[in-house]
């Protein structure tokens, strides 16, 4: 049965079908409705709801939490990420399953509470310290909000690594339908989880390896469930991309608005379509490449001054020209907007 | 392993005798360091380094609490880093200071679990300073060990939080000038000073008397968490003869000369009984708490009318036997966008939401999209809500084919926007004079008159639906009713709404349809 339910709130109730119990977070615009709706319906369902006194113990908390083997999550907004960037390090060191949620707004700085997509670099590139990555999804509804967060904690269990919902301030704040199915929760087994018990008292939950080559094979073995998450995970959506002479790249919020354009530019006859990631990393490389070979333009949308239009540059490697266009500061363009750049730089191209 | 009365017993002989060397190997250390690579027969620790009898102290303690299998230990940054070579526990790693917190996130997770914190004083009392202090004020029913040798050790002699005033370390070379770093931090004194804590004790690796109370402070703490008591916190001073350029036995001389005499000892807090009260959280089933219906889901599964839809009236097609399909009622347009927007606390969000409920509930696609920002004084709110036969591409509305203008500045702000063709219902007798109209339909109607008349002014939101629902016919008006009764709880309320969308449906009967032609100064009323 389908109910109205905002973006944060599914985030939450995404978590509870996944068998996360426990929470812990720092409020912050506009995210607060994720650690809101976790305080609501946590304890009701005998799960833990903390609001931790600052992003950093939030995360570090998720991380003793995901020692011990629990479905774990928080969620913040790009300062309160930056400020869990330490942390995400260590879990994904560590080799700890947790699901972070990033509502993410304008920036650097306060910047403001509008929406952005500038943590971009930020969740997908690593953004703490050493050689690790994140599995980044980036929902563009909903009713995605619920179903990619069931897939994070899927993701971040097979592969024993942080796993970050990437969605913007304006899809945690609407409303859409959501369509929720009760499922049984086999939550995989954790030998390697430390529990208090005299089978996993020999176990061991640690990022530090003295000897160099100790920790370059601790690297390597993490690299290697990177390649085989590269070659598993990538997932996106075409829309009308089939005889597309134009693509247009976005995700998130901005993707909507360009489903929206190339409906509009298909009406006056131009032949456009869109390419929409949703994991951001593993980014689906070899899909935009294949909805890119007739494909004369590409243009890519973001709401900041530039980021994954890197990945899409590094993917057609110069085959296809590709053009950017962004908004910042918590501007979302028009699809008139978008449009309006489509042809010009279409016309351009002729 | 001998009984705690006859621990005790051994105890006083040996403090009556002054001294006592205990040599053995708690069993609850690896046999041998396998985790440490070389030398794996020895600890990291310097000689003479207090560590090793801290950690001897705690590990004898276990092992006689019999609490080996249950305990999970949780080791900082700092020279006790590498704790996990040595305890046969369950073991964390974690960030620097943050041991806290990670124990916070264990302790939460395994409750009946015994959650060790053990850390130096840069990592509690420096960078960690912020997670001590709430763990402990949380009450976490967790034991921390505070080993402070008033230096950071592992970086090499750099001050630590409780260098003692006048004391040189690398980055204090003419001794620690409180003018400049401040003066030590009494962290046994700070965390006593909160409520929840239940046990707080400093205590001296500084001679073997001092050891021995040291044991039973390691012991108590930890039989506190044992019995689910609280938050027990041990500070032990301890020597660092590395770094302060003492041999051994000069550095425990240090410790009780220096030391002691600026971190007194003492029991500061010894409660037998956790004093917190706790609210009571119902309990209830996932289904529950996720709205999620027990009927089976899918294109083929009966919607329960009543719960969904409401009370309809009768007559009203009620509950359609496919929740995909769009009600009987024919939706005329492919997408429907409204915009309303007005002052907050006028219902400008409510109204957004209500239809787009009713959008949801006739089977349409829809999406509300509210404008945010900081809670401050006379903001303005709108919000954008899609209604479409399909799926629905951006939410954001450029051109809206409604402005719902619950004030002047949402008037004057938005209008332009407004589609070719499009309406516009302002909340007011009239249009402002200086007004130019756009190419849009506009229909002025009092609705916070109206809604004052029927006894709320909260209702002048419901009195603009009603109009709207009215003159557009995008939706039903009894979906409407439903939808208010599942959303407004109290009775009288929903009178009110009752009467405020009939009164906006009547207004547009009365004044727009029946003879009256739509003015651009309004409609007398």
């Amino acid at each position: 049965m389908r109910q109205l339910c905002k973006g944060n709130v599914a985030i939450v109730k995404g978590a509870i079908l996944a068998g996360c119990r426990s929470y812990f977070g720092y409020p912050i615009t506009p995210a607060s409705e994720v650690a809101e709706a976790a305080a609501l319906y946590m304890p009701q369902i005998g799960g833990t709801f903390l609001q931790a006194e600052s992003e950093v113990a939030a995360i570090n908390m998720v991380y003793g939490a995901a020692a011990t083997g629990a479905r774990v999550m928080t969620a913040s907004s790009g300062p309160g990420v930056s400020l869990m960037q330490e942390g995400i390090s260590y879990c994904a060191g560590s080799e700890l399953p947790c699901v972070i949620v990033d509502i993410v707004r304008g920036g650097p700085g306060l910047g403001n509470i509008a929406p952005e997509q500038s943590d971009y670099f930020a969740m997908v590139k690593g953004g703490g310290h050493g050689c690790y990555r994140n599995i980044v999804l980036a929902p563009a509804s909903v009713q995605e909000m619920a179903d990619l967060t069931v897939l994070a904690f899927d993701l971040a269990d097979k592969y024993r690594n942080p796993a970050v919902v990437m969605a913007d301030g304006f899809i945690g704040q609407m409303m859409e339908p959501l369509d929720l199915e009760y499922r049984e929760v086999t939550i995989p087994e954790r030998p390697w989880a430390v529990q208090g018990t005299a089978e996993t008292r020999k176990n061991l939950v640690s990022s530090i390896y003295l000897e160099p080559d100790d920790l370059e094979a601790h690297i390597r073995k993490l690299e290697a469930k990177y390649i085989r998450a590269a070659a598993a995970e990538p997932r996106h959506e075409n829309f009308e991309t089939e005889d597309a002479e134009v693509l247009l790249v976005g995700y998130g919020i901005t993707s909507r608005v360009l489903r929206s354009a190339v409906e509009m530019a298909r009406r006056e006859g131009l032949k456009a379509g869109l390419f929409r990631p949703i994991t951001l990393w593993p980014f689906p490389a070899k899909a935009l490449l294949e909805a890119s070979k007739k494909v004369s333009k590409i243009l890519v949308v973001e709401l900041s001054n530039g980021q994954m239009v890197e990945d899409v540059r590094l993917t057609l490697n110069g085959k296809v020209p590709v053009e950017f266009y962004g908004r910042t500061g918590g501007n979302v363009p028009s699809v008139e907007e978008v449009h309006s750049q489509l042809m010009q730089r279409v016309m351009a191209l002729v | 392993m001998p009984t705690d009365a006859k621990a005790d017993v051994k105890e006083s002989e040996i403090l009556a005798a002054g001294y006592e060397v205990s040599h053995s190997k708690s069993p609850l250390f690896y046999d041998k360091y396998e985790r440490k690579g070389d030398l794996q027969g020895q600890t990291h620790y310097c000689p003479g380094c207090g560590h090793g009898v801290a950690h001897k102290l705690i590990a004898e303690a276990l092992q006689d609490l019999g609490l080996q299998d249950k305990t999970i230990f949780v080791s900082p940054v700092g020279c006790s880093v590498f704790a996990y070579y040595y305890f046969d526990v369950g073991n964390v790693q974690v960030a620097h200071g943050r041991a806290p917190a990670g124990a916070t996130g264990i302790k939460r997770s395994c409750p009946d679990k015994i959650v060790i914190s053990y850390q130096g004083d840069g990592d509690l009392a420096a960078i960690g300073t912020a997670e001590i202090i709430h763990a402990a004020n949380r009450g976490e029913k967790i034991t921390v060990f505070f080993v402070n040798n008033a230096i950071y050790g592992m970086t090499g002699g750099q001050m630590a939080p409780t260098t003692l005033v006048g004391q040189r370390s690398t980055t204090s070379p003419w001794g620690r000038r409180p003018s400049n770093e401040g003066f030590p931090l009494h962290m046994a004194e700070l965390i006593a000073g909160l409520e929840a804590p239940v046990y707080v004790e400093r205590v001296a690796l500084s001679d073997n008397k001092n050891v021995m109370k040291a044991r039973k402070a390691v012991r108590r703490a930890l039989e506190i968490q044992r019995d689910g008591i609280g938050f027990s916190f041990v500070e032990i001073l301890s020597p660092c003869p590395t770094i302060w350029a003492k041999d051994p036995v000069e550095a425990r001389k240090w410790v009780a000369e220096t030391m002691i005499p600026n971190f007194p000892l003492n029991v500061f807090k010894d409660r037998k009984h956790d004093p917190v009260v706790n609210a009571v959280v119902p309990q209830r089933s996932v289904q529950e708490v996720l709205e999620i219906s027990n009927a089976p889901v899918g294109p083929d599964a009966p919607i329960r009318a009543a719960e969904s839809l409401g009370d309809l009236p009768q007559g009203t097609p009620s509950s359609g036997t496919d929740s995909t399909k769009a009600r009987p009622h024919q939706h005329h347009f492919k997408q429907f966008e409204i915009k309303v927007a007005g002052f907050g606390g006028q219902g400008v969000l409510l109204l957004g939401q209500l239809l787009t409920e009713m959008g949801m509930r006739e089977g349409l696609e829809v999406s509300w999209l509210p404008s945010y920002g900081p809670e401050m004084r006379s903001g303005s709110a709108h919000c954008h809500v899609c209604l479409s036969k399909e799926r629905i591409g951006s939410p954001v509305i450029s051109h809206p084919d409604v402005l719902v203008a619950l004030n002047e500045i949402s008037l004057r702000k938005f209008a332009s926007q407004v589609a070719p063709g499009g309406l516009i219902l302002y909340n007011a007798e009239r249009l402002p004079a200086d007004f130019q109209l756009p190419p849009a339909r506009v229909i002025c109607l009092p609705a916070s008159v109206i809604a004052d008349k029927l006894g709320s002014t909260k209702a002048t939101n419901i009195v603009m639906m009603g109009a709207l629902l009215e003159e557009t016919e995008c939706l039903l008006a009894a979906t409407a009713e439903g939808v208010l009764k599942s959303k407004i709880k109290k009775v009288e309320m929903m009178e009110t709404n009752r009467k405020a969308l009939a009164a906006g449906r009547e207004f547009i009967d009365h004044y727009v349809r029946v003879g009256a032609v739509s003015q651009p100064d309004g409609f007398a009323y």
